[in-house]
């Protein structure tokens, strides 16, 4: 430990800490634009300028110096900062006229405005009014892709999405083109920008010059009301926060969880936000005559009342989608299981996992911070960047650190850092199965539902169990086994036992022509349902599960309700509600509640929080919200023992278009520009 | 009065050849074993003991730069890099050496990366120098085929030299952005510290000296620290060369004793100010970056270090700018404060803003088109910038800005009477625009 004196406050921090750092820890409050915790140091704002006490006569960025680099006093006393000295002072505010001698100061037409660092710190550490006379620089605004917006005649040139694009994102979409006064921040030749994370760059901006694009003059900052959530466009459930204004949800942002998403989000998490409001189910729906048409409640249920009684429970199936609660979940599986059906399932893919494997056969178990701790890594039949690009980033920055071997076994993509082809399918897995353990401490398998979600999933399933057991991927002390789901539900519905019971069918067999009479499909948009069954859909979106449906029952999505998701690690999250449905749309627990009485068969619960009661006694690991209950030890003996053969057919990732990959994001016309945009970009780089 | 046989560039005016023969009789790589094998400590502490000052601008020994480079480490090899990246105005002394002498610069580089430790020397030149990058890499192949460097050569020291072009940016002649340009990378400047001794090209430790620095090395090490720093004043000892611009009958580069007289060197080499001394109005002693020095202080006064630093100046490149009683003062400086607008790098705050600032200002009041509290607003504006910024651009465009206020108040004052005493839509016609 250094011992410094900031500011009259003797305070002892580590040798390695930059003086912002050690000035913050002593309570000073330091202004900075560049400087960000999580992107390299540029020192290039100057605005957070400290007097150090016997060094040269002249302000140092305290962002770059580190407390080790401060030299004693002459008796050896500690080294002494100011932040608050005259001289501070005047080149604070030396710096924020110059940073706004070129700003327009549009602030009452700058979407930034209320929550601009540069309005705030402008007026904290700046002067009342400017001496600067001349004629200000204008900068012509760039096309950087349809998600951020540039006003870069409000750029300070921080050159946060410069470093973020280069670190982060791994991309280098960002750079600045001209010098001096003339510097322009840009993509190359005005081009989108490729990442899957580009959003995060508006949130970095200090100043309003990169802003969201779908959110350009929306809303203020200040009109807006902040909800805590949880993200459902992957598995990592991201922490976000959605703002909202009156019923209509304006925009969604990331909130700070080291453990999982550090503070970004994906595009898809982010921009979203028009896809809640579009091609809306807002009323209950009975097909009559082959089409369509509106109905009420209680004409959908009697509908569905007269079907089901008349059905044999075998006929019966239930499918769950991937962007439902919990409790929805759970809500039809109780409601199936007082109707005997057994035929139950939350994998419209055909993913082969299951729950009778034990709970860590299909968890994230090193969990996502434990990446950090990984010296070795397999993607296997996974693209993490298109699957959750929160946590390829998250891959590339422990890559970056270095003494991180990857290799990859799949599809050969750009995955933004540089890895080992291994293969392309179950043959060179199986190369492991047998194979001395891998040099590493804590080597891990990041296997994604490419390798799962296939006829011979099981085969691959035993075989991944026998090559991570022969790396030492699982051992005492390190379980390294990964599975990256793409469905926010998945977890949670494995965790139910949301699967077929004894002799019940799976969501394929389901699926296909006269396997069933009645099908409940809770917002599974994924599968084709063939014709026979009558489908009741309850879901959101006017999608694929809405057009086979029979009957359909307008439901909540994930804004609208408040609902507990478990994610990839098998951390159970509870997202609250920030508005309401649109219309006669009810929150989905609440219309299974009401269709059971309809059925006869009245569900034990008639709130959230008594069925919240009900589940957390059944499943009791589901109570500790944000924490990641402990799976069962991993029975890889009975994965190993098992010999289901395998075919050769190379993985395939689950997720070909990042953009377009549930019911919400398929309504969005934000993300269906961006869908075709990466699209072509694909095709130039492929010409 | 420097004698011709304590003159270190023999050949700086280019009469005799460039080539290694020529260079040979000349007196270069005069048994430079014989150096080498007095140790890399003895050649550092002579090369202390002789009280060379890096050439480049800064003025900091060389012999103790040298010595801060840590060990000889496989894994992070040391580095010698030149700065022949010679941008600044009014400077012309390394190109002289790398067109007429260029074999001093080599073995200068060789026994330099001798003393450190390195195996590895690049020469970053400025991207202008198309004939003396072109000499350069002749006369290094030349070196070559005699077996003076390279892998094997005759002194038993394994060492390669390149030389890297530059793309013509002044800041590239700072040392950290010379740096990032040689990794390939946008030349701006590194933040300090990690010095480069220790974090330098390529992350390693690395050395980067002006040409004129390297090149006066070995002969430094042949005639003796004592002959060295024999001439010039304490702290300010040996030959310099110094450039003569600007109002003077004859302009030149020379070679001189350190703390020569400024009027014995304008009236010995340069055949006096134009129109005799009462007519020299200020001069600007060490390239574009120092402020200038009005003609009663500078006219006797020695012409090195401490002497300039006394007055509020700098020696800096010994660019020596003289300017007579018919210059534009205020428009001469406002040209200065162009370039430096033109050059910033753009990375930092207050050299991105302040230097366009400066530049418009100081036209302004070129033109008398001010208002006289602007002048105090001015040196305020530049005081923001001096000491603000990553590297010494900042200063360098803030201070002879201040040297024009600190002198010249009353030419600024004069023109902003006369302009408002006759204002008219059009540009007083004399002045013109600063910097077209």
């Amino acid at each position: 430990m250094s011992r410094l004196i900031v500011d009259g406050v003797e305070i002892d921090v580590p040798p390695e800490y930059t003086l912002l750092q050690a000035c913050e820890q002593a309570g000073a409050e330091i202004p900075r634009f560049c400087f960000h915790e999580r992107l390299s140091i540029a020192g290039n704002c100057r605005m957070c300028l400290v007097e150090v006490k016997g060094g040269p006569p002249k302000p140092s960025a305290s962002c770059a110096v580190a407390v080790r680099d401060l030299r004693p006093g002459p008796n050896g006393e500690p080294p002494v900062v100011l932040t608050k000295s005259p001289m501070v002072k005047k080149a604070r505010e030396g710096v924020m006229e110059f940073l706004l001698i070129n700003h327009p100061l549009d602030c009452p037409i700058c979407d930034q405005g209320g929550e601009c660092d540069l309005q705030d710190q402008a007026m904290a550490y700046g002067v009342d009014s400017s001496r600067y006379i001349e004629n200000k620089r204008a900068v012509e605004d760039k096309y950087i892709g349809p998600l951020v917006k540039t006003s870069m005649n409000r750029c300070i040139h921080c050159t946060r999405c410069v470093r973020f694009t280069a670190e982060v994102a791994g991309t280098g979409d960002m750079g600045a083109i001209g010098r001096g006064e003339d510097m322009e921040i840009t993509t190359y030749l005005e081009t989108a920008m490729s990442s899957e994370l580009q959003g995060n760059v508006a949130d970095l901006c200090p100043v309003g010059a990169l802003l969201p694009k779908p959110y350009s003059f929306k809303a203020r900052s200040w009109e807006l009301v902040k909800t805590e959530s949880i993200d459902v466009m992957d598995a990592l459930g991201s922490a976000i926060r959605i703002d909202t204004r009156g019923r209509e949800v304006m925009r969604i942002l990331p909130r700070i969880n080291e453990a999982v998403n550090e503070e970004w989000i994906s595009d898809k998490a982010r921009q979203i936000v028009d896809g809640l409001k579009s091609r809306r189910l807002d009323r209950p729906y009975v097909r009559e005559a082959g089409k369509l048409r509106p109905a009420t409640w209680q004409e959908a249920f009697a509908a569905i009342a007269a079907k089901v009684k008349a059905a044999a429970p075998d006929r019966i199936g239930a499918i769950a989608g991937d962007l439902c609660a919990l409790e929805d979940m759970f809500a039809l599986q109780s409601l199936a299981e007082k109707l005997g059906v057994i035929s139950l399932d939350c994998r419209q893919d055909g993913v082969k996992l299951d729950p009778r494997f034990g709970r860590a056969s299909y968890l994230f178990n090193p969990t996502i911070a434990g990446i950090d701790e990984a010296d070795g890594l397999m993607i296997i039949g996974s693209n993490p960047r298109k699957e959750a690009p929160v946590l390829n980033a998250r891959i590339r920055k422990r890559w970056l650190r270095g003494g991180f071997k990857i290799g990859v076994i799949g599809e050969k993509a750009d995955l933004t850092y540089d890895y080992a082809y291994l293969g392309a399918g179950p043959e060179t897995l199986a190369t492991f199965a047998d194979h001395p353990p891998a040099k590493m401490e804590k080597p891990m398998f990041l296997i994604g539902q490419g390798a799962f979600a296939r006829e011979d999933g099981l085969g691959i399933l035993a075989l991944a169990a026998k090559a991570a057991a022969s790396l030492g991927v699982v051992k005492d002390g390190w379980n390294g086994w990964a599975v990256l789901h793409t469905a926010a539900a998945r977890v949670g519905g494995l965790d139910l036992g949301f699967t077929p019971r004894q002799g019940g069918l799976d969501a394929k067999g389901m699926a296909k022509a006269g396997a069933l009479d009645v099908l409940f499909n809770l917002g599974a948009d994924e599968i084709e349902v063939e014709p026979g069954a009558f489908v009741i859909y309850q879901g959101t979106h006017g999608d694929r599960g809405a057009a086979r449906a029979d009957v359909i029952l307008p439901g909540a999505t994930y804004t609208e309700k408040s609902g507990a998701y478990v994610n990839t690690e098998g951390r159970v999250q509870v997202a609250d509600r920030a508005n309401f449905p649109p219309g006669d749309a009810r929150e989905d627990w609440a219309i299974l509640r009401a269709l059971s009485e309809a059925l006869g068969q009245r569900l034990p619960f008639d709130s959230l929080k008594a069925l919240r009661a009900r589940l957390h006694a059944v499943h009791p690991h589901l109570a500790s919200v944000d924490e990641i209950a402990a799976g069962e030890p991993f029975d890889a003996g009975q994965l190993v023992s098992s010999t289901e053969a395998y075919g050769n057919a190379p993985f395939v990732s689950k997720v070909s278009d990042f953009y377009l990959t549930n019911s919400i994001a398929r309504a969005s016309a934000v993300m269906a520009e961006c869908s075709v945009l990466s699209e072509s970009l694909t095709r130039q780089a492929a010409e | 009065m420097l004698e011709d046989k304590d003159r270190i560039f023999t050949n700086l005016y280019g009469f005799g050849d460039w080539g290694l023969k020529a260079a040979l009789a000349r007196g270069a790589w005069d048994n430079t074993k014989k150096l080498i094998d007095k140790g890399k400590d003895w050649i550092i502490s002579e090369m202390k003991a002789s009280g060379l000052r890096g050439r480049g601008g800064a003025g900091f020994p060389t012999g103790l730069k040298w010595s801060f480079m840590p060990k000889a480490d496989p894994a992070r090899p040391s580095y010698l890099v030149v700065n022949a990246d010679e941008s600044e105005p009014g400077t012309c002394k390394d190109r002289e050496i790398m067109r007429n002498d260029p074999q001093l610069l080599i073995e200068g580089c060789f026994v330099a990366c001798f003393a450190m430790e390195a195996h590895a020397c690049y020469i970053y030149i400025r991207g202008e120098y198309i004939l003396e990058a072109d000499r350069l890499e002749a006369a290094i192949k030349q070196a070559y085929a005699a077996k003076l460097v390279g892998k094997n050569n005759i002194h038993g020291w394994p060492f390669d030299i390149y030389v890297h072009r530059g793309a013509g940016a002044y800041i590239c002649g700072e040392e950290t952005a010379l740096l990032e340009s040689l990794e390939g990378k946008k030349g701006m400047p590194r933040l300090k510290p990690p010095f480069p001794a220790n974090m330098g090209l390529y992350g390693s430790p690395t050395t980067v000296n002006n040409v004129e620095s390297i090149a006066v090395a070995p002969t430094i090490l042949r005639r003796g620290a004592a002959w060295f720093a024999g001439f010039g004043a304490k702290n300010n000892s040996g030959t310099k060369l110094f450039c003569i611009s600007g109002h003077v009958n004859k302009p030149c580069n020379i070679e001189e004793a350190m703390s020569i007289p400024f009027r014995e060197l304008i009236d010995k080499h340069c055949g006096g100010v134009r129109g005799g001394s009462d007519n020299l109005l200020a001069v600007i002693p060490g390239g574009s970056s120092v402020p200038l020095v009005p003609a009663h202080e500078i006219i006797d006064a020695a012409m090195d270090f401490d002497t300039l630093r006394d007055l509020k100046s700098g020696l800096g490149t010994a660019a020596v700018i003289v300017m007579d009683k018919s210059t534009d003062i205020v428009r001469a400086i406002a040209r200065l404060s162009y370039f430096y607008k033109h050059e910033s790098c753009g990375q930092c705050t207050p050299c991105r803003e302040g230097t366009g600032w400066l530049w418009r200002v100081v036209s302004r009041m070129a033109e008398g088109r001010a208002q006289k509290r602007e002048i105090d607003m001015l040196l305020e504006v530049t005081t923001q910038i001096e000491g603000h910024t990553i590297c010494a651009l900042g200063d360098a465009a803030a201070w002879p800005v201040q040297g024009l206020i600190r002198h010249f108040r009353h030419e600024i004052e004069r023109r902003i009477d006369q302009y408002s005493a006759n204002p008219h839509s059009e540009p007083v016609k004399d002045f013109g625009v600063a910097a077209e």
